[in-house]
């Protein structure tokens, strides 16, 4: 294409941008635009088919008088803080004992960080099974002699959102410890070395030097381990369905049911905007500070 | 408006494509296990031979949330099929948005007035014109119960609830669960409404689950029913939360659990697993509703389109779902009975008869009521309202049943105010 004589940009040029526009455009409609579209329900008086009129508030309003969300909120919170906290801590001290130079390290890594492979799906009918206390754990420490032992979270109201917990940590953690293998990996031999010659004890330097070191490495594990938590949606259905009763329900679950299943598209798209607001609430602070970082 | 607009016309261009490839009737249906499934392709054949297409718009799971959420996506774009299949007041919804086709004419021509008891007719009809089709009826206050479980506890079935704590007493010290149960919200709803139209009659029954009337919601009788229901809990097995029904029917069936409390689809697992009525296993009503008969019923609403050929496909679609043959070989593998009334229950087995002569007495008696659990008696939304605060105090002990009762209504008042 040497035909153009001098255009104002060449082929050349332009060719990046023209590979890159549909995608661009895809995802001006099908996310920015969707976005705004949901934004539009959430303060439409929509029930069971999208009604394009104007109702304010009316939407936020039910959803805020609603019992069932403040209890989905809640078991966010639960789920949220100690997924990422017990992954984090389980993901790093992994990492350090695999870093000790140890025989078989490819192969421990890769079990540790196999979970990761399978859906959620999986893991959630898997633990389903494990946690029944008439099928799994329970069962089997029962028949093997201990009577008394007692493990029924799965279907105790107050304790099942810690099982989503257990099995959301079961999954992930592996994904931290390979991030915070990388970043163990990053750290410099030279500075652990001039500590040692200092005479300062190895948990002293992991407490002082390379944990501190690792900041940016828990900085993305959190930003990623929160949106998993946010969106969580498949684990929960198929570990506890939102049982026993709706105790284990988290937003993304409530919003489905009440777009979907119960005719009230208005409340559920207020729920859906609800967690794009968290969701924002830990990105923009994220991207702003990634951007600074790039100008300086 | 402008979305609406856009989504008609790229409808109006789809609608081209579709009308040039003759008149396919479409039908969505979720209707995909086992003897549905048998079902559905007697339906086809049928309405094959009346000379049209039959093109299957099957969609699985979540009783039928999967296939609303597609079906909701297809009207709004302006392309709904011809026929699907959507129950109890959510007719009155669609029929609320103008996209319901009027079969007036073949419902006329049938007798449709006569042939249905009036409480369904009125389901069927918007604004007094017929928009539906009912195919079967099931009876939702079933108890299902293992006579040998029951002999070797010493008990028997139980007619009231007070009877029903003395037998399962009896189950529970022979060391068998008593209450085959699955902890799933519409199943915690599914034997909350038969304890409440056990305990309170069916007239309050309406007045709290059709009329919505909040002192009837609040009021000593539903206490009461949510105290009775709650204790029911202490009769079933760990593993009861979050079991699916057919499991907990298995359950039965094994001679593991005593009874259960279930529509009647759940003699389809008893006769797939071999057993006789009667004689393998026991259907008798839920105690103190051996009067009364809570109604599910199945039908297929038409859409509005503008296909000459497919209109006359939609009244063929209708009259074969109501034909006496129809009904028969539909009803015998689904395990429900026919709707159309005087029909020869002949081929039906005992439990199915007894049902059909419930249903129709019960209607004569007033105390045919639609099912609460099976969204046969409000509209979605306000059926949700009731499933959380009955399945909540059902699985937290904290909730007392004054709280629940007062609950209740406050949801209720939310999911309907607009």
């Amino acid at each position: 294409m040497s035909v153009s004589n001098k255009p104002k940009f060449s082929f050349g040029e332009l060719l990046p941008k023209i590979v890159v526009a549909p995608t661009f455009v895809a995802t001006l409609i099908f996310i920015y635009g969707f976005v705004l579209w949901n934004a539009w329900l959430s303060f439409s008086s929509s029930r069971m088919l999208p009604k394009y009129d104007w109702a304010g508030l009316k939407q936020y309003e039910r959803l805020f008088a609603n019992d069932r969300w403040w209890v989905a909120a809640e078991n966010l919170l639960i789920f949220g803080v100690l997924f990422i906290v017990i992954c984090l801590v389980i993901g790093l001290f992994l990492a350090i004992f695999l870093d000790q130079k140890i025989r078989a390290e490819g192969a421990i890594r890769t079990i540790y960080l196999y979970p990761m492979a399978l859906s959620f799906i999986v893991t959630g009918t898997a633990w389903k099974w494990i946690l029944n206390p008439e099928q799994g754990l329970q069962k089997m420490f029962r028949e093997m002699g201990w009577e008394s032992f007692t493990f029924d979270w799965l279907v105790n109201s107050d304790m099942a959102i810690y099982t989503v917990v257990i099995a959301g940590v079961w999954q992930s953690s592996g994904f931290v410890m390979a991030l915070c293998l990388a970043g163990l990996r990053g750290v410099d031999e030279n500075i652990v070395k001039a500590a040692r010659v200092d005479g300062a004890s190895m948990p002293l330097i992991y407490r002082k030097i390379i944990i501190p070191g690792l900041g940016p490495v828990f900085f993305s594990a959190i930003i990623v381990l929160t949106h998993i938590a946010i969106k969580s949606f498949d684990l929960i259905v198929a570990l506890t369905g939102g049982g026993p009763g709706y105790a284990t329900d988290v937003p993304a679950t409530f919003m489905y049911t009440y777009a979907f299943t119960r005719g009230q598209i208005g409340v559920g798209s207020a729920a859906a905007m609800m967690m794009l607001m968290a969701v924002l609430a830990i990105i923009v602070p994220y991207l702003y500070s990634e951007l600074r970082e790039k100008k300086q | 408006m402008k979305l609406s607009k856009i989504g008609l016309s790229i409808a109006f261009t789809l609608g081209f494509s579709m009308a040039a490839q003759a008149a396919d009737v479409e039908v969505l249906h979720y209707w995909t296990s086992g003897g549905e499934a048998k079902s559905v392709v007697e339906l086809k054949k049928l309405l094959e031979s009346k000379g049209h297409t039959w093109k299957d718009f099957a969609v699985a799971g979540g009783g039928g949330e999967s296939a609303m959420t597609v079906l909701k996506s297809r009207v709004v774009s302006g392309n709904p099929p011809a026929a699907a299949q959507i129950k109890g007041p959510s007719i009155q919804e669609w029929g609320e948005e103008g996209v319901l086709a009027n079969i007036d004419s073949v419902a006329k021509a049938e007798g449709w007035d006569e042939l249905l008891p009036s409480v369904v007719s009125d389901v069927m009809k918007h604004e007094g014109k017929y928009v539906a089709v009912p195919v079967n009826v099931h009876r939702v206050n079933w108890m299902w119960a293992n006579p040998a479980v029951f002999k070797k506890a010493g008990a028997t079935i139980p007619t009231t609830w007070d009877e029903f704590f003395v037998a399962a007493d009896k189950i529970k010290a022979a060391g068998i669960t008593a209450v085959a149960h699955g902890g799933q919200p519409w199943q915690d709803a599914t034997t909350f409404e038969s304890v409440v139209l056990g305990t309170a009659g069916a007239d309050f029954y309406k007045k709290a689950f059709v009329e919505l009337d909040p002192k009837a919601i609040n009021s000593p009788q539903m206490i009461e029913a949510l105290e009775i229901f709650r204790k029911i809990k202490q009769y079933t097995d760990e593993g009861a939360p979050g079991r699916d029904w057919n499991l907990a029917t298995t359950m039965v069936i094994k001679g593991e659990a005593g009874m259960q409390f279930m529509g009647d689809w759940a003699k389809g697992e008893f006769t797939s697993a071999g057993k006789k009525p009667g004689v393998d296993y026991i259907c008798a009503p839920a105690p103190g509703t051996a009067k009364d008969f809570t109604f599910n019923i199945d039908s297929f609403v038409m859409f509005d389109l503008d296909n000459k050929e497919l209109q006359k496909g939609q009244d063929d679609l209708a009259s074969t779902i109501l034909s006496p043959k129809f009904q028969e070989v539909f009803n015998l593998n689904k395990g429900s009975i026919p709707v159309r009334l005087n029909l020869s229950m002949e081929k039906f087995d005992d439990c199915a008869k007894l049902s059909s002569t419930d249903f129709v007495e019960s209607a004569k008696r007033d105390t045919l009521v639609p099912s609460m659990a099976h969204g046969m008696s409000t509209f979605s939304a306000t059926q949700g309202a009731i499933y959380d605060t009955v399945t909540e105090f059902y699985n937290n002990d904290k909730v007392t049943a004054k709280q629940a009762a007062a609950k209740m209504v406050k949801a209720i008042a939310a999911a309907a105010d607009y």
